[in-house]
């Protein structure tokens, strides 16, 4: 499967990748800083919802059975949306979106296009293959601006530059929007974005959005935001484009219900997102007068096909496990080198990319559980990281080179040591013996080789002790005093 | 009751004394405790590494040293938890249903240490003394998978003489996951160096959890920085003070 996604990430390993972001203290700052807040937020509007629970569990069991059934929901959907004058585009993969999309446009013979924040046009790289053909992409979500205009790449798929303080904002718009001395107050920089893209709204024909719920029995579709530029871009233009993965389909619009309350207040913990925009095809004299919908495989029938992980695609984007997660804090999104970070990032992005790539983010967890705790569809990341960590271990174990991998022969003389007590015993006997030349003279180890030196580059480790604890069983408890056993009995 | 023990690989052989401490503190309680010489390890590194079919049989190996016991006391957490959330598939992945059912049958008699004193034995007061000041970090499987609440903080407020310090952030991992410590070496430090800076800043001489891994790793900084603060397994607290009353072992 040759699928060209997300070009302009690099794809080193997690651990690389890490490493440089770990280096950066202002991003750390910036991002332990940001998701603190949202943090705190979240679990006061959670706190305060006494039905929480049943909530997080209606979400599951919808989106488990829209995904059961997701053939059902998205002929459904296409039904209902071309019966209130939508025009609904199948799409495969990324290359199949750009080039239905790209003809849209040249269509309308629009030189510049008005984008709503969205995650799916950064996994089929829409932008730069829109400039490559003349076409300008603007974006009007205020993170998503500061993004383009400083020719970054989003951190996070809420709030995409989670990982950019305000002193630098400021700097960058001085700069951009050739202003003169601006303030660094949020309204100062929220008044010179706003200033910038009104002419924009009223001028451009063509809006381009993702979009968070495609409602099946309706054709309706449904997007929330916090800042207007959404409401603007659904709104004004002639002419609207909708990319949305095919997983986002749910069966009914009562079952906005559940998640109007649960995706606000787990993504930026508002009880209600500012903006809460729902439509359903088109009407004359009101909103764009043409609508597509550009449905995307790209990679998510085969995670649908696999039982294990399919759950991964329950997820509604709210990025609570981005905020909650551990390692996400010390090394903000960049490191997952994906459109998609953090630990919803870590099964995802390797899947979507049939695990030929991103094979080491499964590896970029402690598994400490926080984001299957936050989940408001329950996915249980850590249980799909396992599932995808023994896949990428299958792959490995199938070529020579992995078979002769330090890992490999590690684990599989671990599990011959712990196949039989005996083994582990002589094991650990040589051990007390064998670690000598590695015990400094505190008693500690404090350099050791090949892969468990990442161990000791911050950490010492306490020698084995000379009596395992099996031995002290057997001496003192089994064969007391004499060292004999006692007799049957 | 008969108690047996599963002392656990890591804790076998580098943290023999906390098996100790479990002896002494159930054996003062009036249970019989023994402790079967065949086991070896619960299959949990092998696991969350991606190396699922080499731990099949580590399972079934414990399955079958403990399948006739009337409880196993565990002192580590994250091994109760491989347990209770992945044995069922494990032996699923492996088409044997037979081991399913054995599994089943075993694991309403397996305990994490501190939650069988306070769930099953209804102990809180084991009449232990320690006079320290002592801070709990919470491993991110005895919160999340076992649910212990505040079982082993309601232990430690019954010693005697212990001064126990609140601690910052204490939700958050610090950072050990297995064989992540080492496939991640730089992120699992950043996220040890925020940890022992909480720890740190609680002023305690030592801290305690109900998992050796998560203090092998703390105290691997904390040594490493030459500070002065322990580690201590939540079993060694609740074993010291009466040992002198007692005399020899019971």
């Amino acid at each position: 499967m040759s699928q060209v996604q997300e070009a302009h990430w690099n794809r080193r390993d997690f651990p690389e990748a890490a490493r440089e972001m770990l280096q950066n203290s202002q991003t750390r700052k910036n991002v332990q800083h940001a998701t603190n807040i949202i943090q705190a937020k979240r679990n006061k509007v959670v706190a305060e919802m006494p039905d929480w629970e049943d909530l997080r569990e209606a979400g599951a069991q919808i989106r488990a059975h829209t995904l059961r059934h997701l053939d059902h929901y998205l002929t459904q959907f296409e039904e209902n949306c071309t019966r209130a004058g939508g025009h609904v585009h199948w799409a495969s993969d990324a290359e199949e979106a750009r080039r239905i999309i790209l003809e849209l446009v040249e269509q309308q013979q629009a030189r510049e296009v008005i984008k709503i924040k969205t995650m799916t046009s950064e996994e089929i790289g829409l932008n730069a293959h829109l400039e490559a053909h003349g076409i300008q992409p603007i974006e009007t979500d205020l993170a998503e601006l500061i993004i383009q205009m400083g020719k970054d790449r989003p951190s996070h798929f809420v709030v995409p530059a989670l990982h950019v303080n305000r002193a630098q904002v400021r700097e960058l718009f001085q700069q951009e929007m050739h202003l003169p001395e601006i303030g660094d107050r949020p309204e100062d920089l929220a008044t010179a974005a706003r200033t910038y893209l009104r002419e924009k709204y009223l001028r451009i024909k063509v809006a381009v959005s993702g979009g968070n719920f495609l409602i099946a029995d309706t054709g309706g579709m449904c997007i929330v935001e916090s800042e207007g530029n959404g409401r603007m871009c659904l709104t004004l233009p002639d002419v609207l484009i909708s990319v949305v993965g095919i997983e986002k389909v749910i069966p009914s619009y009562r079952d906005l219900e559940v998640f109007l309350q649960t995706l606000p207040r787990s993504a930026t913990g508002e009880r209600m997102n500012p903006y809460n925009s729902t439509w359903c095809g088109v009407h004359p004299g009101d909103g764009p007068k043409e609508f597509h919908i550009v449905l995307l495989d790209n990679g998510r029938s085969p995670i649908l096909a696999d039982k294990e992980a399919r759950q991964t695609l329950q997820c509604i984007r709210c990025a609570a496990c981005l905020n909650v997660c551990p390692v996400y804090h010390q090394t903000g999104g960049h490191a997952y080198e994906s459109v998609y970070a953090g630990p919803i990032g870590a099964i995802l992005t390797p899947q979507l990319q049939s695990m030929q790539e991103g094979r080491s983010l499964p590896y970029a967890s402690s598994l400490c559980g926080a984001c299957y705790e936050v989940c408001p569809v329950k996915i249980n990341i850590p249980e799909v990281l396992i599932h995808l960590r023994g896949k990428v271990v299958r792959q490995d174990q199938a070529t020579f080179s992995g078979k002769l991998s330090l890992w490999n022969i590690g684990m599989q003389a671990a599990a011959f040591l712990f196949a039989d007590a005996g083994r582990l015993a002589m094991a650990e006997h040589m051990g007390q013996i064998g670690q000598k030349p590695l015990v400094s003279k505190n008693g500690f180890i404090e350099w050791m080789p090949l892969m468990l030196s990442g161990w000791t580059q911050t950490r010492d480790l306490k020698a084995m002790p000379a009596q395992s604890f099996r031995d002290w069983w057997a001496k003192e408890r089994m064969y007391p005093s004499n060292g004999k056993r006692p007799h049957a009995g | 009751m008969r108690v047996s023990l599963f002392i656990t690989c890591y804790n076998d052989a580098l943290f023999p004394e906390t098996g100790k401490a479990v002896v002494n503190v159930l054996e003062r309680l009036g249970h019989d405790f023994e402790f079967r010489a065949e086991q070896t390890c619960c299959g949990q590194m092998h696991w969350n590494t991606g190396y699922l079919r080499e731990a099949v049989p580590i399972i079934r190996h414990f399955v079958r040293v403990y399948q006739d016991v009337e409880a196993v006391v565990i002192p580590s957490s994250s091994c109760v938890s491989m347990m209770r959330d992945h044995y069922i598939k494990a032996a699923e992945i492996d088409g044997d249903a037979k081991l399913v059912a054995d599994i089943e049958a075993l694991l309403p008699r397996i305990y994490e240490f501190s939650e069988f004193l306070v769930r099953k034995l209804g102990v809180e007061d084991v009449g232990a003394s320690y006079p320290h000041k002592v801070t709990y970090h919470a491993s991110c499987h005895s919160m999340r998978s076992l649910h212990l609440g505040d079982i082993p903080i309601r232990l430690l407020k019954q010693v005697r003489g212990l001064d126990l310090q609140p601690i910052q952030n204490m939700q958050e991992c610090c950072g050990f996951g297995g064989t992540f410590s080492i496939k991640n070496a730089d992120v699992s430090s950043a996220m040890l160096a925020d940890k022992v800076r909480n720890v740190l800043n609680t002023g305690a001489e030592v801290c305690t959890a109900v998992d050796n891994s998560c203090l092998m790793h703390l105290y691997g900084s904390l040594h490493r920085q030459r500070t002065f603060v322990r580690t201590a397994h939540l079993a060694e607290i609740l074993a010291s003070g009466y040992v002198e009353q007692q005399g020899a072992r019971a």
